[in-house]
């Protein structure tokens, strides 16, 4: 087998399994609809539409949910 | 930042964006609209004198042109964007990181500079030759601090982030971060040649700043090509889409149509177009398979596109009147609908029988254009349209100037692109047209004179989308000093004066 064989090889396999990936992807997304923290794909528009400083996050980091349980208040200091 | 009040967001970086982008957009566009009236009307190459028609001519303004309106004007406009909603979706200020908005500032001043240093050596005439990436070797290696320190930028807004997953957006804009930066390195590859000759040139060879590609023939054709076209996807494309992603459900109130579309539009958008750029070397040396993988990338290319385009104007489903009452909405909506268009346009272009026609004729500037004009363009108007009253906590100067601004922008895009098809597919016919001899029914000539009404009906279209531009310019010039505006007059739809 030449270098262009090896290639052509290559290249329609690499494309194959890409292509099987990501429609396993799309399968993934509309079977499960929720993300591994449960959190719906949807939701995850309100990151745009509830987007002040003091809006409460989709889901917050765990950092902030330190900040978000009630010792600290949101909006005042964040280290 | 009130060290006791609240936090708030910081859009000083954003707003020292905003102005460049204003400033390099209206340069850009007037240098582009002095080119269109050079192809009309040569003997306009002089319109400053025989003397100065070194820097007048179309040759050497026409880099200008393509390098400020897509590095000084839509650059600057994504990274207004990035600075102002990268904070918003991630929910973190950059007034609560001394080194963020440190690096955000040098980020400006470091890109600014080097814009200057940009725009005089192109008028000197100082060039790689390469397209879209003439700069040389010392310019391109202060691009790629100027690229590290956004680079920094997003690492840092979102190493501090609140929100745990990051908004579509923020994926656009670090694909496109990613993706030029590869570029920029592979394709720019370049040996000074001073290291051959002698830095004063006494060889005759070249200027200490000269240099030659690592690459030759056929492999820099490759390349370049591999550059150009990704330049038109990473820069051109996804950052873009990062932008209508949010602007569009924040001036609306609603959400994106679907999510999940816009997950798996983003990968397919990944996937597919990093081969495409084959397709601007069909019919050359470069090897068969790769101009047919060129054709059929970029004919795939429609279905991630189309993703992103359905999706936008889904999410305007059952508000379909903000269309006709809003002029912000109606920029994005037809931004959305060009980007449709010029992503069905460019596809066709790719098939192999009709680039036989298309290839090196006008309807390719055509098709540059309704994507740069109508898609990249309108979107960049509506994104700073957005942004203005929020960065100055004041309202939009005068819709109505808005609305005549959307008219008159749209008219020029029209007659652009429609001037150039036909222009375009009148050359590409007449250049392969011959008698039963197979002599060429036409000298060059020919199709030049033929053109004639075609190029001045593009440079009328041209000169009606800068005067739009200008309106602009102006209304946000005096939306800096319009009515001020309560906070819960910023939630959604922009607050407009008269």
């Amino acid at each position: 087998m030449d270098i262009a064989q090896l290639q052509a090889y290559g290249y329609f396999i690499m494309t194959a399994a890409l292509a099987i990936g990501l429609y396993a992807y799309i399968y993934h997304l509309y079977s499960k609809r929720k993300d591994a923290d449960g959190v719906d794909y949807e939701d995850y528009s309100n990151m745009a539409l509830k987007d002040d400083i003091a809006d409460t996050p989709v889901n917050a980091t765990s950092r902030d949910k330190k900040y978000r349980d009630g010792t600290k208040k949101v909006g005042e200091k964040y280290e | 930042m009130n060290k006791n009040g609240p936090l708030e967001y910081d859009y000083s970086v954003s707003k020292l964006f905003i102005m460049n982008a204003l400033f390099v957009g209206t340069i850009g566009m007037l240098v582009g609209v002095i080119l269109a009236w050079e192809m009309a009307y040569p003997e306009f190459n002089t319109f400053l004198g025989e003397d100065l028609a070194e820097y007048t001519n179309f040759s050497r303004l026409r880099p200008l042109h393509t390098d400020s309106v897509i590095y000084g004007f839509t650059l600057s406009a994504v990274w207004a964007s990035w600075y102002y909603l990268g904070q918003r979706v991630l929910k973190v200020s950059m007034a609560e990181s001394k080194i963020l908005m440190f690096i955000g500032k040098l980020h400006f001043w470091l890109y600014f500079s080097a814009s200057a240093v940009i725009v005089l050596s192109l008028l000197m005439g100082i060039t790689t030759s390469k397209e879209y990436a003439e700069f040389e070797w010392p310019l391109d290696l202060a691009i790629t601090v100027v690229w590290t320190l956004w680079g920094a930028s997003i690492a840092g807004l979102v190493g501090f982030r609140r929100e745990k997953a990051l908004y579509i957006s923020i994926w656009y804009f670090i694909a496109t971060f990613l993706a030029v930066a590869m570029l920029h390195l592979f394709n720019n590859m370049e040996i000074p040649t001073m290291f051959v000759t002698s830095p004063a040139g006494e060889t005759m060879i070249g200027a200490w700043w000269h240099s030659v590609s690592m690459y030759a023939g056929t492999n820099d054709a490759l390349v370049q090509w591999w550059f150009g076209h990704n330049a038109v996807a990473f820069v051109l494309t996804t950052p873009i889409i990062a932008m209508v992603y949010y602007f569009l459900p924040k001036e609306s109130g609603q959400a994106i149509y679907s999510y999940k579309l816009s997950l798996l539009s983003f990968w397919g958008l990944m996937f597919v177009y990093i081969w495409a750029g084959g397709h601007h070397m069909l019919y050359s040396t470069v090897p068969d398979w790769m101009q047919t993988m060129g054709s059929v990338f970029s004919v795939i290319l429609i279905l991630p596109s189309w993703g992103s385009a359905i999706n936008m104007l889904l999410t305007m489903k059952g508000e379909w009147q903000q269309v006709a009452s809003s002029p912000l909405i109606k920029f994005m909506v037809l931004g959305s609908t060009f980007y449709m268009f010029s992503t069905l346009e460019g596809p066709i272009q790719a098939i192999k029988s009709v680039n036989a026609i298309a290839h090196f004729t006008d309807w390719i500037i055509g098709h540059v254009h309704d994507g740069a004009l109508g898609w990249v363009g309108f979107m960049v108007i509506a994104a700073i349209y957005h942004m203005a009253p929020r960065i100055f906590r004041r309202e939009i100067y005068s819709k109505s100037l808005m609305n005549m601004q959307f008219w008159i922008q749209t008219l020029g895009v029209v007659l652009y692109f429609t001037s150039m098809w036909i222009a375009g597919i009148t050359q590409g016919m007449m250049w392969r047209a011959h008698d039963e001899f197979g002599n060429l029914a036409y000298s060059f000539i020919d199709t030049v004179t033929v053109l004639h009404p075609y190029y001045t009906i593009r440079a009328v279209g041209g000169t009606l989308y800068l005067i739009g531009f200008v309106m602009f310019v102006y209304n946000i010039y005096k939306t800096t000093s319009a009515r001020e505006v309560e906070e819960h007059e910023l939630q959604n739809a922009s607050p407009m004066g008269a």
